[in-house]
């Protein structure tokens, strides 16, 4: 159900070092809170793992944790080495995984 | 491919804060009182996390739904001069029912008379990916709701409604939002409380939330009962705080504290 989106230039020059821009709506659910009616506790699900592929490659990898807030936002800078698919993997608990990939041309 | 289609539709619908009208004569939109980490999220259209909203009120809005087969769109264009200024001009009289109608009400009305589908509840994600979407066409726009003719009883109703004190603190929406704007209320900054941002990503509720889900939360506050979601009393409410905020561009989708 979470929903990714992401911003990459559409085309960058060789060598230059550009920012991709990421955020997942998801609950991120910490397992520390309680159903107020019931007071059984509400199951832990958040993302536990975060990373990117350009080319091929992983350029950017993160373990999360349940200190992690809700709707992750995410930004990091590549340097563009060649043109190909930038492929982001979000993990979450249970195995589940929300893809998202963005053709980067380099000119 | 689609996040080619993200990126323009987050492209179009944004407005340069450069654009952006935050203070007019003695108004000042609560974005003038949040940090500026705050400001940098609302600033930034894939950093604000209700822009996923967008992007689901855009899908919903041409999607086919309810006994007629007809979506928004059937009828509608988004950026049409009717439906690209609701963000300035909601909540607005409307005679056959008597009496004023938010944004909320009207498209379930749409929903229920032209499409034949089941209205959304108010703080569904539906409906505010609904909300947040229409409003944000108008992202940029003078507030400028009316309050002639027909409308002033219920200026003046939503107006008494601000100065009346209420519950077990004996307080009035004035008296945090007029009398101690500026000031701190414990560690919380108080701000004029207006409402060009709404639908807002607070991020204490870690989700976005309607103009009427903050007054009952209001409310609550000074230990009275609050009202119901869409009631007449917070329809009121809120156009006298649109007419409060007018000058000030909307905001939607902002995010505060």
């Amino acid at each position: 159900m979470a929903k990714a989106r992401v911003k990459a230039p559409k085309s960058v020059k060789k060598g230059e070092v550009f920012e991709v821009k990421t955020l997942i709506s998801h609950k991120m659910e910490t397992g520390l809170r309680k159903n107020k009616k019931t007071g059984k506790k509400i199951p832990r699900k958040i993302i536990n793992k975060f990373s990117v592929t350009y080319g091929g490659k992983e350029v950017f990898g993160s373990d999360w944790h349940p200190a992690v807030s809700a709707n992750p936002y995410v930004s990091f800078f590549v340097k563009a080495s060649a043109s190909g698919p930038m492929k982001f993997q979000w993990t979450e608990d249970g195995g589940a995984v929300t893809e998202k990939t963005v053709n980067i041309k380099v000119t | 491919m689609g996040a080619v289609v993200v990126g323009l539709s987050g492209f179009a619908s944004i407005a340069s804060s450069a654009e952006m009208t935050y203070k007019v004569g003695d108004r000042s939109s609560g974005y003038t009182y949040a940090t500026k980490e705050t400001q940098g999220i609302q600033d930034d259209d894939i950093a604000n996390p209700a822009y996923v909203y967008v992007d689901d009120g855009e899908a919903l809005w041409s999607k086919v739904d309810g006994k007629a087969g007809k979506s928004c769109a059937s009828c509608h264009a988004v950026d049409s001069a009717m439906l690209s200024d609701v963000g300035t001009r909601y909540p607005v009289y409307n005679a056959k029912l008597g009496k004023l109608q938010s944004l909320e009400q009207k498209i379930n009305q749409e929903r229920e008379e032209k499409m034949g589908a089941k209205p959304y509840k108010w703080e569904s994600g539906s409906m505010l990916a609904m909300t947040i979407y229409m409003r944000n066409q108008s992202k940029g726009k003078p507030m400028n709701v009316s309050i002639d003719g027909p409308v002033i009883p219920f200026f003046e109703a939503g107006k008494k409604f601000y100065d009346q004190k209420r519950g077990q603190l004996d307080m009035s929406c004035a008296n945090c939002h007029v009398d101690n704007a500026g000031n701190r209320i414990r560690a919380n900054l108080l701000t004029e409380g207006q409402s060009n941002g709404f639908p807002t990503y607070r991020l204490k509720w870690q989700k976005p939330g309607s103009i009427h889900r903050r007054f009952r939360g209001c409310n609550k506050q000074v230990r009275a009962t609050p009202y119901g979601y869409g009631s007449d009393e917070y329809v009121n409410l809120e156009l006298y705080l649109a007419w409060r905020g007018r000058g000030l561009s909307v905001e939607t989708p902002a995010v505060r504290n």
